[in-house]
């Protein structure tokens, strides 16, 4: 176990210093302080912190009120990161650490899925087990995982992040827009629209920007919105759900159940598909609504040209 | 404690505003609990399930003031689900149906409709002010309705609310014996405006001081405007496009100066680059400036602009300002005291357009500065030891590094120690939010030393139950604890129950906590309500029987006096 590699290297290097006292106390045993922490120090951290007086009294002056800023005994709070963490809530963790580097990957999986809302099992022993990566491996590994780490899925968005305001994104990204249409730069910052459905008790919202054309938007509307249909169909809810739901989705648009639809600037309800998507769906479109075949009615001929914007996208 | 008579007393406390203040005055004696009650002008509920309107009225049967606020902070960020709650229309309605003389109605976050609107306009006749921030639900058909039937009103303020325009008619509502404006803010909508009607109810308005106009309103309305409201104090610039020597913009220029009084400026939500040399005459005096959607601006020109303003005491900017743009503000802006940089791309797409620096720059030049809101792409410990260190004096200190769990990236270690400096040299500190790779080290320096610390926003962070434990031991006075997608579980949330009776509110999402623990916690807390929202097929966690490990997608808690509410969806399980 690395652990107890750690411990035996430190104590050969800790009882040459004098003014450690923690380690003589301990001698080959392990001393637990009060968080649980082992009074070794990695191999690491030993050599930095070598003649310090409080290295091996680290972990109880964590207790202590002190005067000084904490960045005053940064070496010592180094080598506190090196040191087991609190606890340890799975006893196979020390495995894990030393053969994983996931370093970015952790966040990018909590990214949110229409079908998983929660926090997946795998997903959140990895994100745990990620920061034990950092303060496990020595410094010298570590800044080097990290810098290689490569950039996180930048198509990837978690939900709420980063704390800004809807109103402040729209805002921003209509201006942007406009500025947009002056300059010809490509687009940026989100335009998050109201989408509902006829019957959903309640509405979603989703980014137009997200989307480069009108089948990822059609597709990710199927996506979000299977639950309702399926308690609209009523039948068979829980077996092989995953398999119906979107098939079943795809037949119901198809089948003209479900009409998508969207209101323009001037208050007008129209047919999804029928306008270039960068240049003119995306300016036009504030809200968007699900509606059944029946209400879609007046909107004509409906069906057919639904088909035509799939095949067009 | 009666030496005086009781008009005495209520004389003195008449001097006595704050909230605080005024519950402490309240509990000294019944005495004076009584002539505090009836006397209680203000009344502010934190949150609107912790107390209903039959409980208000009956120990406040005279106020003029309500404040109430709805849905959890995180609901700005879209973390709460549409049609959770925030409902004002019981409200109203019971407040209609007492006999309150409500002037002043004041609502965050909240779900307000046309119908509201309607009733509060005709219940309340000296009703005169309302300010909506952050709400939704109405349309401009229910500002019509206050425009046509308040007659003493002075406020119309709403602030990034999210309204159906109609654009209907409801600036002409306003009936031409009304006189008595005073603000004027629907920045916020989205629709064609008015002009006629705005400009003749601006000229017949000689106390208005704040007006806020959208981006339907162009340059030419806008000079139009300035020149009939010299007196003006606090203006929002709508829209700003036209050529810089136009006919408009030298009428702009010219009203500008006349507005010796302006002190506030925001807007500019559309906005051509030069137009800000247009205010450069009045900058002197300026001490609010928000140009935090002006995103077509280029640094250059907000520099050119901050260069005037030395008597700034707040700003709210974009990050297109750049390091170099915050040291002028530093070496310019000796005044300030409060510092917003929002992000212009939100993608955080490695443009590197704040740093390090120029919080470093801001805390060494700016000695008033308490409070701030940072967004950034890369932080390092070193820097923020310095800004403790130069800035002891934070009450609101808001980081947030764009990309989750980043470290420090020049020594790739945990930003524990920067924030650790923070909390440690801020005895005032009330506010935090902490963001980076950060370790339960953090929440121990935080526990220790943050004493004074209400409100703490915690996302992606910490290692274990310990991080969330050393918070809620340490943090005496913590008053809104708001968490997301941090492994703290069961341990950490069934530990202290007794502490949330000490709390508004608790909110956490995509952590560890399972839906067993929630439910053993709503059974020792019955004056808690535990509310779990739960967007995934409700039934799945019932049958399911494995409470123990189901997780919990999002947990709200919150003290209450009148138990679990009515009125919520069905995908929000209060235990």
């Amino acid at each position: 176990m690395l652990s107890e590699e750690e411990l035996q290297s430190n104590v050969s290097v800790a009882s040459s210093s004098p003014t450690s006292n923690c380690i003589s106390k301990g001698g080959g045993l392990k001393v637990h302080n009060y968080f649980g922490l082992s009074d070794s120090s990695s191999v690491e951290s030993s050599t930095l912190s070598c003649g310090e007086d409080d290295k091996g009294t680290i972990s109880l002056k964590a207790t202590e009120l002190t005067l000084g800023l904490p960045g005053s005994q940064s070496h010592a709070r180094e080598t506190k990161l090196d040191e087991k963490p609190f606890f340890p809530l799975l006893p196979s963790k020390d495995e894990i650490c030393s053969s994983s580097h996931k370093n970015k990957r952790g966040f990018s999986d909590t990214v949110y899925t229409e079908k998983n809302w929660m926090f997946p099992e795998a997903v959140a022993n990895q994100s745990v087990v990620k920061k034990e990566v950092t303060t496990n491996i020595p410094k010298g590994q570590l800044s080097t995982t990290n810098n290689s780490s490569s950039p996180p899925a930048a198509k990837a968005q978690i939900v709420g992040w980063p704390p800004v305001r809807s109103y402040r994104k729209n805002t921003l990204a209509t201006t942007c827009k406009n500025s947009d249409e002056v300059d010809g730069k490509p687009g940026s910052g989100v335009l998050f629209v109201k989408v509902s459905m006829d019957g959903a008790p309640y509405l979603r919202k989703v980014d137009l920007r997200s989307y480069g054309n009108y089948g990822e938007l059609s597709s990710a509307l199927e996506k979000m919105f299977t639950t309702f249909t399926l308690g609209q169909c009523g039948s068979n809810g829980a077996a092989g759900k995953d398999m119906l739901s979107e098939t079943k989705l795809k037949d119901l648009l198809n089948a003209k159940d479900y009409v998508l639809t969207y209101e323009d600037k001037d208050g007008d309800w129209m047919l999804v598909g029928d306008v270039p998507w960068e240049y003119m769906f995306i300016d036009v479109c504030k809200k968007l609504k699900i509606m059944k075949g029946v209400d879609a009615i007046g909107l004509a001929a409906a069906p057919r040209r639904m088909e035509k914007s799939k095949i067009r996208a | 404690m009666n030496y005086f008579p009781d008009e005495v007393i209520e004389h003195v406390f008449d001097f006595v505003t704050s909230h605080k203040d005024r519950h402490s005055i309240s509990l000294v004696c019944k005495s004076w609990f009584k002539i505090e009650r009836y006397s209680r002008q203000n009344v502010f509920i934190g949150n609107c399930y912790a107390i209903n309107p039959e409980r208000l009225l009956r120990r406040f049967p005279c106020f003029k003031s309500l404040t109430l606020k709805g849905k959890p902070h995180f609901a700005d960020f879209n973390l709460v689900p549409h049609g959770w709650g925030g409902f004002v229309q019981p409200w109203i309605e019971a407040l209609a149906r007492s006999r309150v003389g409500l002037e002043e109605l004041r609502l965050k976050r909240m779900v307000v409709t046309d119908e509201s609107l309607e009733l509060l306009s005709r219940s309340f006749v000296n009703f005169k002010s309302l300010v909506l921030v952050s709400c939704e639900g109405f349309s401009t058909d229910g500002l019509a309705s206050i425009a046509s039937n308040c007659r003493h009103l002075q406020d119309l303020d709403l602030q990034e609310n999210e309204i159906d325009d109609h654009r209907g008619q409801w600036l002409s509502c306003f009936p031409e014996t009304y006189t008595s404006l005073v603000t004027l803010n629907f920045a916020c909508l989205e629709g064609e405006t008015n002009l006629v009607a705005l400009e003749r109810l601006v000229a017949r308005s000689p106390n208005l001081r704040s007006l806020k106009l959208n981006r339907a309103v162009p340059l030419d309305a806008l000079a139009r405007l300035m020149a009939c409201a010299p007196q003006i104090v606090d203006l929002g610039v709508g829209s700003y496009e036209d050529e810089q020597d136009s006919e408009s913009c030298l009428k702009l220029q010219a009203a500008i100066r006349k507005c010796t009084s302006l002190r506030s400026l925001s807007g500019f939500l559309e906005a051509a680059p030069h137009c800000l040399s247009a205010f450069h005459p009045v900058c002197h005096n300026l001490t609010s400036l928000n140009l935090s959607y002006a995103a077509e601006i280029h640094g250059s020109h907000l520099i050119k602009l901050i260069e005037h303003c030395k008597k700034l005491q707040r700003l709210w900017i974009l990050d297109s300002i750049g390091d170099k743009g915050l040291e002028v503000v530093a070496s310019t802006c000796k005044e300030l005291q409060e510092l917003r940089v929002f992000p212009t791309d939100l993608q955080g797409g490695g443009n590197t357009a704040v740093t390090e620096d120029g919080l470093v720059a801001i805390s060494a030049g700016c000695p008033k500065l308490h409070s701030i809101l940072y967004f950034c792409q890369q932080m390092t410990n070193a820097a923020l030891i310095t800004v403790a260190k130069n800035c002891p004096n934070f009450i609101r200190f808001r980081l947030c590094i764009l990309e989750p769990h980043k470290p420090d990236h020049v020594t790739s270690q945990p930003l524990d120690e920067g924030f650790g400096a923070i909390v440690q040299a801020c005895k005032n500190l009330k506010r935090l939010s902490v963001s980076g790779l950060l370790t339960d080290q953090v929440f121990l320096y935080i526990g220790m030393y943050a004493t004074e610390l209400e409100m703490l926003s915690i996302a992606f962070a910490g290692d274990t139950d310990k991080g969330m434990l050393y918070v809620l031991n340490g943090c005496k006075k913590m008053r809104k604890l708001e968490i997301r997608d941090s492994p703290f579980g069961d341990a950490a949330l069934l530990a202290d129950v007794n502490k949330y009776e000490t709390m508004r509110s608790l909110w956490m999402s995509s952590c560890e906590v399972t839906l067993g623990g929630c439910k053993r916690l709503a059974r020792k807390a019955p004056w808690l309500n535990v509310e779990i929202i739960n967007e995934n097929d409700n039934n799945r966690m019932e049958e399911n029987g494995y409470e123990g490990r189901q997780k919990v997608d999002k947990l709200y808690l919150y003290r209450t006096v009148v138990g679990t509410r009515v009125d919520a969806p069905p995908f929000v399980w209060i235990l």
